[in-house]
């Protein structure tokens, strides 16, 4: 093993030092073999649009169809929230149902968090959506909901069916797995493209990426939470006579709920963090508005309604967690003997305040709709914030800014950018076969030839650059702050709540601050990485150190090691794999964040796929967007291996 | 005692787990004789070469360690498992050739089955929990509400239909699937280790209960224990399995007193023989007393040494000694019982 370690190294160095004279093609793929793959897929784009057919329809005729299914309960959802039940079409159009009022949706969101869990939590959430009332978001927040409202049901029950499917037969699994790996790598902004194609600008756009981007992790937790479900239930529902349906909807599915609503609130945050790159294909709201203040630079109505996201997020979150745990109510003799209104008394309270507030809102119109001459707006003092650190602190910004620009992040780049193709590929490989054995030396090969073979191989090394070093700032940072919480209860659940809080802002949150201080350019976009990625990094070290069996800290402390031998020797050893996730988890999070950053001025793929973007090239985008999946996948299975590896090493599996 | 019909009956059932278990079977007719065969070819044997018959209204126990297959010879019975080979004879019908449908058909008229872990359904109350097998046979509401009120009163958990299974303790969770498994009447009843999860006082009180709903229902019951006190007490006849295959199959008496295999002995060794044998395994022929007066009492054949034992210290006389009709069959004398309670 160290013997092919060493010679491939000494290969590489050779390669490296002096390649450039000797082999040229090695430090440069050949122009001429490149792989016009990005062509091939516009073409077949172009194909499918114009004259791909299923025999009975066309495929246009199928994603019309798709695309009418969205759109009625979308119009709907829209109407009740936002403009009201229109007749007709366009500007002569006339409302006749006003939508709901504010303070029946206020009320209603009370109602829900009351009804979930506490008056906490329904303070909680009232508190929130009054936040988009006075802040005069109410309304770009309520197209928000709506198109939420309508991406989480689609993308629930398809989650659900696609894992049905998963767990009854294998062979569908088999097949999922890796369309879910890469559904969950290949960054959004990729499959923008080929959507728009298909589906035009709007909102019905912008609800199908968010479908397609928040429905995997649903099919994931679908799958485990039916394999969950306890041997005897499933022999009993045999035992009884259940036929395949009568098994799935009433023994599996209700069995596995509290599993399955976690994926729920999966879905409903991973839409939320779509909120702000579905404006980019037609959605409004919320989104829209960041998008145009970030085009503006208008930093302080940036800000607002990015607050305005993750106010939205925060509530939907809590709520639809407080449903996950909800405990099942208790028994109840006189429950059945109630009358209908009084048995769901939530729900009569409810209309009955939707009802009120819709009759009295066509008197008083501040009963509709919160008068604009009540909202705050806090605008000028983020700018003002902003103009002040920037005066105050410019010089020590920009310095520091500069200073690790030069001493770490350019050298680092010189580096990787320096490497011959060949060489790296092959090291690859060899980290493959030593890790996993030969398949996975193959699969890393392969899929970093890709890379090369495509074009984009410089592109690929900045974006290693980029994400490498994000990485490494996040685990120096992330990881000494899991070893310290970790054995501090206390600091611990600081801790938890600010990183689970850290992981419910969608990631364009993250880029506005960074914006602001530090402008555009690489090292910003290194900041809002590491600010995104760092949460993981906390978790999993300090879950790893809490979960080391206790038995071995005191044998540790019996034999007389001090507290740092325990730390190092025991705790951070057998942490050791748990940290590898984290890690993992990491990079993960880093590269799909790394895209975005594309929008303050990188150079990496992220900026390759957004360029396909603004130009609407399919192709362009497909390729760049594989080439980040594929990075992505090569560290997943390397670290997943190694830390597997370690696993068995250490007599943990 | 009047010859009664077999209800179920396994000829030669065979379950291997792992790949090309059939392939083994049928390359290797004689494995039943070289179990190490079937660990060299990678499968597990967890059922080998099983023959017994369950009879009309008798109580059958499987008794073994844990692993010895008990599950799984069970899962095969009632086909929640395609046994690899053999033959499973339901009443003269072959499981094993039937559909799935006439399959659901039978699980949900004619089997009932209770689990080691309750396996009720978290969401429904005792009373959803207890129609539900009525549900899925699209029972109407009203209907499938009636009956699993009767069966929730029969168990005992009258006033608590409304409560969800986590509101009720590991014995009331029991009562309520059993409540479960007898709301469809079945014929077959299978349990699989229904008490091992309780506490041993509320085991006790289960088992009576247990044994008091049969009075009252008769049923052909399969019933699974790894614990031979809970055998002796339940059973009209044991089958003990090690390693998959049935060692022995016998009266508890027959187990205690003429254990086939070392391995028997072993594990009836430390049972009080007292509680295993019956009055009738140890009475004498009726001798000179002739009359019933000069009995001190009357005691029935099915009775155990232990739950007589008591009466006999004060009396002088020998017992009568009837049997199910009440026609006196036998004697029972006090020195024999003394000499059994000796023997511990
Ligand atoms: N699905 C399976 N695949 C492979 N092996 C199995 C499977 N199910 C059971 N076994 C094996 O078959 C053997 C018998 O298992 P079984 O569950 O029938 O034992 P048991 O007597 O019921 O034990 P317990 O008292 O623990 O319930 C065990 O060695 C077990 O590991
Ligand atoms: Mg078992």
């Amino acid at each position: 093993m160290a013997l092919v370690w060493v010679a491939a190294l000494a290969l590489a160095i050779l390669l490296w030092a002096i390649g450039s004279d000797v082999a040229p093609w090695a430090m440069k793929y050949p122009r001429d073999l490149i792989i016009p793959l990005k062509f091939w897929i516009s073409d077949l784009m172009a194909w499918l649009v114009e004259d791909a057919t299923f025999g009975l329809f066309t495929f246009t005729e199928l994603t019309r169809g798709i695309s009418w299914l969205i759109e009625r309960p979308y119009r709907l959802a829209l109407g009740l929230l936002s403009h009201g039940l229109l007749r007709g079409q366009g500007s002569d159009a006339v409302q006749i149902l006003p939508p709901l009022s504010w303070i029946a949706i206020v009320a209603t969101v009370v109602a829900l968090g009351r009804y979930t869990k506490d008056w906490a939590l329904a303070a909680l959430a009232g508190g929130c959506f009054l936040y988009l009332a006075i802040f005069g978001q109410w309304q770009s927040a309520m197209i928000t909901l709506a198109s939420i409202l309508i991406a989480v049901p689609f993308g629930v029950a398809g989650g659900l069916f696609v894992g049905l499917a998963g767990y009854r037969w294998r062979t569908v699994e088999r097949v999922i797995r890796p369309v879910l790996d890469l559904m969950q790598t290949v960054p959004v902004f990729a499959y923008l493209v080929p959507i728009l194609f298909l589906f035009g600008f709007g909102p019905v756009s912008a609800i199908v990426a968010t479908i397609i981007y928040a429905m995997p992790p649903m099919v994931r937790i679908t799958i485990l939470a039916l394999r969950g479900v306890p041997d005897d239930t499933v022999d009993l529902g045999n035992m009884v006579g259940c036929s395949q349906r009568q098994m799935t909807w009433k023994v599996l599915v209700p069995t596995a709920m509290p599993g399955l609503m976690v994926g729920v609130n999966q879905v409903i945050m991973l839409s939320l963090n779509m909120v702000i790159i579905a404006s980019m294909i037609g959605a409004g709201g919320l989104g829209f508005e960041v998008l145009a203040s970030l085009r503006r630079l208008d930093i302080g109505a940036g800000i607002e309604s990015g607050v305005a996201i993750v106010v939205l997020a925060i509530a939907l979150d809590r709520l639809s967690q407080a449903l996950a745990n909800k405990i099942p109510p208790e028994h109840s003799e006189a429950e059945a003997r109630r009358p209908l209104w009084r048995r769901y008394s939530y729900t009569s309270a409810c209309l009955a305040i939707v009802m009120v507030t819709g009759l009295l809102g066509l008197f008083a119109g501040w009963v509709q709709s919160y008068p604009e001459a009540w909202a705050v707006t806090t605008g000028s003092v983020w700018e003002n914030l902003v103009t002040w650190i920037n005066i105050n602190f410019f010089d020590e910004l920009e310095a520091v800014k500069t200073a690790i620009l030069l001493n770490v992040l350019i050298p680092f780049k010189r580096f990787l950018l320096g490497l011959p193709w060949i060489a790296v590929v092959g090291l690859l490989a060899v980290a493959g076969w030593a890790l996993g054995g030969w398949r996975l030396a193959l699969l890393c090969a392969a899929l970093s030839l890709f890379n090369v073979a495509v074009g984009l191989w410089a592109k690929s090394m900045i974006t290693v650059y980029l994400c490498g070093i994000s990485v490494i700032f996040a685990c120096l940072i992330g990881i000494p702050i899991g070893i310290v919480a970790a054995e501090r209860e206390r600091l611990w659940s600081g801790v938890k709540v600010v990183i689970d809080t850290l992981q419910t802002l969608p990631s364009f949150v993250y880029l506005m601050p960074v914006v602001m201080l530090f402008r555009v350019g690489d090292f910003a976009a290194m900041i809002a990485v590491v600010a995104y990625a760092l949460a993981p990094a906390i978790r999993y070290t300090a879950h790893g150190i809490r979960q080391v069996d206790p038995q071995l800290v005191e044998a540790g402390i019996v034999s007389g090691c001090t507290r740092i031998q325990i730390l190092t020797k025991i705790k951070l050893k057998l942490a050791l794999p748990e940290i590898m996730l984290g890690i993992n988890q990491t990079i993960m999070l880093a590269l799909s964040m790394l895209v975005i950053t594309a929008l303050v001025g990188t150079r990496d793929l992220g900026q390759e796929v957004y360029i396909a973007l603004t130009k609407a090239d399919t192709g362009r985008g497909i390729t760049a967007g594989l080439s980040v999946a594929f990075i992505a996948i090569i560290a997943d299975r390397l670290i997943t291996a190694g830390a597997k590896r370690a696993k068995t090493r250490l007599g943990l599996e | 005692m009047t010859e009664t019909r077999s209800k179920l009956i396994c000829r030669s059932v065979w379950k291997l787990f792992g790949n090309g278990a059939e392939a083994f079977l049928r390359a290797n007719p004689d494995a039943a004789s070289a179990p190490t065969k079937i660990a060299e070819a990678g499968l597990i044997g967890a059922v080998r070469d099983v023959s017994l018959e369950v009879r009309e209204g008798e109580i059958f126990v499987i008794m073994g360690l844990s692993g010895s297959g008990k599950s799984t010879l069970v899962r095969c019975m009632s086909r929640l498992i395609g046994p690899t080979a053999g033959e499973i004879l339901f009443d003269g019908q072959d499981l094993l050739k039937a559909s799935a449908k006439e399959m659901i058909e039978i699980r949900r008229h004619r089997m009932g089955m209770v689990f080691q872990h309750f396996a009720l359904l978290p969401h429904l109350t005792v009373l959803g929990n207890v129609a539900f097998p009525l549900e899925v046979q699209g029972a109407s509401r009203q209907d499938r509400e009636a009956r699993a009120r009767d069966v929730i009163d029969l168990v005992g958990l009258g006033g608590r239909e409304g409560y969800y299974p986590r509101e009720l303790s590991g014995g009331q969770q029991q009562r309520v699937g059993i409540a479960r498994s007898l709301a469809v009447e079945p014929e077959l009843w299978f349990l699989d280790e229904p008490f091992s999860a309780l506490d041993p006082l509320i085991r006790r009180e289960m088992q009576d209960e247990f044994l008091r709903l049969q009075q009252m229902l008769k049923k052909t019951i399969v019933f699974i224990t790894h614990d031979f006190d809970e055998a002796i007490r339940l059973a009209d006849r044991i089958a003990i399995m090690k390693d998959g295959a049935v060692d022995q199959i016998g009266a508890p008496e027959d187990l205690v007193m003429r254990p086939a295999t070392p391995y028997v002995a072993e594990f009836t060794r430390d049972v009080s023989r007292a509680k295993a044998l019956s009055v009738g395994s140890i009475m004498r022929p009726l001798g000179n007393a002739g009359a019933r007066g000069d009995y001190a009492g009357e005691l029935t054949a099915d009775q155990k040494i232990a739950q007589v034992a008591p009466l006999l210290r004060a009396a002088g006389q020998p017992f009568a000694v009837v049997n199910g009709t009440g026609e006196v069959i036998g004697e029972l004398v006090r020195d024999d019982v003394v000499d059994i309670l000796m023997d511990g």
